[in-house]
């Protein structure tokens, strides 16, 4: 859907608060729900119209414009409002690096940071890396090295690497894993990790 | 997470108009969105300072002057930092992921919040997060709390790497209000846990740190930060070190020290930095000199080791800086 639909559905006067009532974690972006039925869309309509706020990024080199929650992440804002599910929801609490992107080409944590803050800035995700049918040699070298077995460290641990060589960081064996120690792999693939990153590194200069 | 309204001034002076009571400042929001999420912190309103001119990473006669937004990866790879006070270049890059290092901010990181779990854990009881409801860490899991500065009521280290640097260095932090501006020393910054652990600093309702000012010295060019952890990586000190020499050949004129990891507070060690100071710097001086170095610590039922831990770790740094003159 495009966000910008519900733009001008605006009902003023309607606090979120007084709607939620506290506690209650609304985790997703808001204008999704709009277009829900049920009891719970009305409300949640006028909460969206209350304090949305625009922003226009620049996903993969596509402008987008939404409208978000101020609570939103911005890995929410991926997953489940602009649909590129390859940035990965791990622990969403900083902890174990699924959820790396690039925004303005630093590597960072997309689960905190709040999709309100990245207005005007540049966001690359996994599905930003390869050239058409041509992969990023990152993610060509996690296939040739086999550094994975599950997948879902994956597009956080090929994010970050990219970002890791960029920074001019990925010289040694030692290096490579103090820089990458960031990105958890339950499949513990880590020494598959490093040899795909050595080769990478290569062609990347 | 709680509402909140959102916003985004461009000037310290809307910033600190939208700021106040129930207020947040959001930074990288490394600590604040996660702890967010979990209820820990619940603003009803969040100013997002990222906009504020708060830049700049400046060395002049008076030392080193970083902006309140510097991220600690610009902070760790500048040139003046790694020359003229490696130990805090250290300190960054021992701190986080690489990831949370290029979020986080210099104000942000002096600002974080302890680590320890019951503080997390809007289940369980803590004086930190709800005044007089208890500390869940006394007699239970402690294994990693603090030693020095605790009370009966918050036994919680201070999880900042940055701090303990900046403490050992004499640095200054740089506020703002409505009001006016002020610059506070970071050594009386942070306000021990007494009956009031939910008190962590000087600040005031709404008061925005805008930038540190480091001094020079003829010691922070020779300084060291030295970080023990369950694992050698991306973890929250057990013990840490900075240690600043200042040599008269091979005399240690003088000692800046401050730990971490063991206080609830970045912790200065000023008698260890007297009984350093005009000494040989041998083995015998440095064992001498940490024999005081956990004097005063109250050790809880899983962290005794910390008192041990701490001396070897002091001895540690102090060899590695005596190797590296
Ligand atoms: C998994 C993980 C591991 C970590 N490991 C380490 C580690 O090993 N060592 C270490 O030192 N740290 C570590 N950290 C903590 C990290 O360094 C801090 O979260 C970070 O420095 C906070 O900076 P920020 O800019 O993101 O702050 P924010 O989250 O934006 O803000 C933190 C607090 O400070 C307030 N604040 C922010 N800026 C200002 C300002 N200018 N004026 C007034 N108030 C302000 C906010 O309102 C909030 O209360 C870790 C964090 C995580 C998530
Ligand atoms: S040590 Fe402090 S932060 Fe931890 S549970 Fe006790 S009161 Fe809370
Ligand atoms: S999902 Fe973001 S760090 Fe784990
Ligand atoms: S491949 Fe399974 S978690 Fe890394």
């Amino acid at each position: 859907m495009n966000p910008s639909e519900n733009a001008d559905d605006s009902r003023p006067g309607v606090s979120r608060r007084s709607v939620l009532g506290g506690g209650a974690a609304v985790a997703v972006a808001v204008p999704l729900l709009v277009t829900g039925a049920g009891a719970e869309a009305a409300p949640v309509a006028e909460v969206a119209s209350a304090d949305l706020v625009p922003i226009k990024v620049e996903v993969n080199g596509k402008p987008v414009s939404v409208r978000v929650d101020p609570r939103t992440t911005l890995l929410d804002t991926l997953r489940e409002e602009l649909e590129l599910t390859g940035t990965k929801k791990g622990c969403d609490r900083g902890q174990c690096g699924a959820c790396t992107v690039h925004v303005d080409g630093r590597r960072v944590l997309s689960c905190l940071t709040l999709a309100a803050t990245v207005d005007e800035r540049e966001v690359t995700t996994i599905e930003g890396l390869a050239r058409g049918d041509r992969l990023h040699p990152m993610q060509q070298a996690f296939i040739e090295r086999d550094g994975l077995q599950c997948g879902f460290c994956t597009p956080g641990q090929i994010m970050s690497a990219v970002g890791m060589v960029h920074e001019g960081h990925a010289n040694s064996d030692d290096e490579i894993r103090e820089r990458m120690s960031g990105n958890i792999c339950r499949c513990s693939c880590y020494p598959f990790i490093v040899d795909a990153i050595r080769d990478a590194q290569k062609v990347m200069r | 997470m709680r509402a909140y309204t959102f916003t985004q001034p461009r000037s310290v002076r809307e910033a600190v108009a939208h700021a106040g009571e129930g207020a947040a400042f959001l930074a990288g929001g490394t600590t604040l969105v996660d702890l967010m999420k979990l209820d820990v912190m619940a603003p009803t309103r969040v100013v997002d300072i990222n906009r504020l001119p708060l830049r700049g990473i400046k060395l002049d006669p008076d030392g080193l002057h970083i902006g309140a937004l510097e991220r600690m990866s610009d902070v760790a790879v500048d040139r003046n930092v790694r020359r003229d006070y490696p130990m805090i270049a250290q300190a960054l890059e021992l701190s986080a992921s690489a990831q949370l290092r290029n979020m986080a901010s210099i104000g942000g990181n002096l600002l974080q919040r302890t680590r320890c779990g019951y503080f997390r854990d809007v289940t369980t009881p803590c004086n930190k997060r709800e005044p007089g409801s208890g500390c869940s860490a006394l007699t239970r899991i402690n294994r990693t709390h603090a030693i020095l500065g605790t009370s009966d009521d918050c036994v919680a280290t201070h999880p900042s790497d940055l701090a303990v640097a900046l403490v050992a260095l004499g640095t200054d932090v740089h506020l703002a209000t409505a009001q006016g501006t002020r610059t506070v020393p970071l050594d009386t910054f942070y306000a021990l846990p007494g009956s009031t652990p939910h008190v962590e600093n000087v600040l005031r309702p709404g008061e925005l740190v805008t930038g540190i000012t480091v001094p020079r010295s003829m010691w922070a060019a020779n300084s060291v930060y030295l970080k023990i952890r369950d694992r050698q990586s991306y973890e929250f000190a057990l013990a840490s070190a900075a240690v600043a020499f200042e040599w008269r050949g091979r005399t240690i004129k003088q000692a800046r020290i401050a730990v971490g990891g063991v206080g609830t507070t970045p912790w200065p060690l000023p008698a260890v930095e007297r009984a350093l100071a005009g000494q040989p710097a041998t083995a015998d001086t440095f064992e001498a000199a940490v024999s005081t170095a956990a004097d005063g610590a109250r050790p809880l039922s899983q962290n005794a080791f910390k008192r041990e831990l701490l001396r070897r770790t002091l001895v540690r740094a102090f060899t590695v800086l005596a190797e590296s003159r």
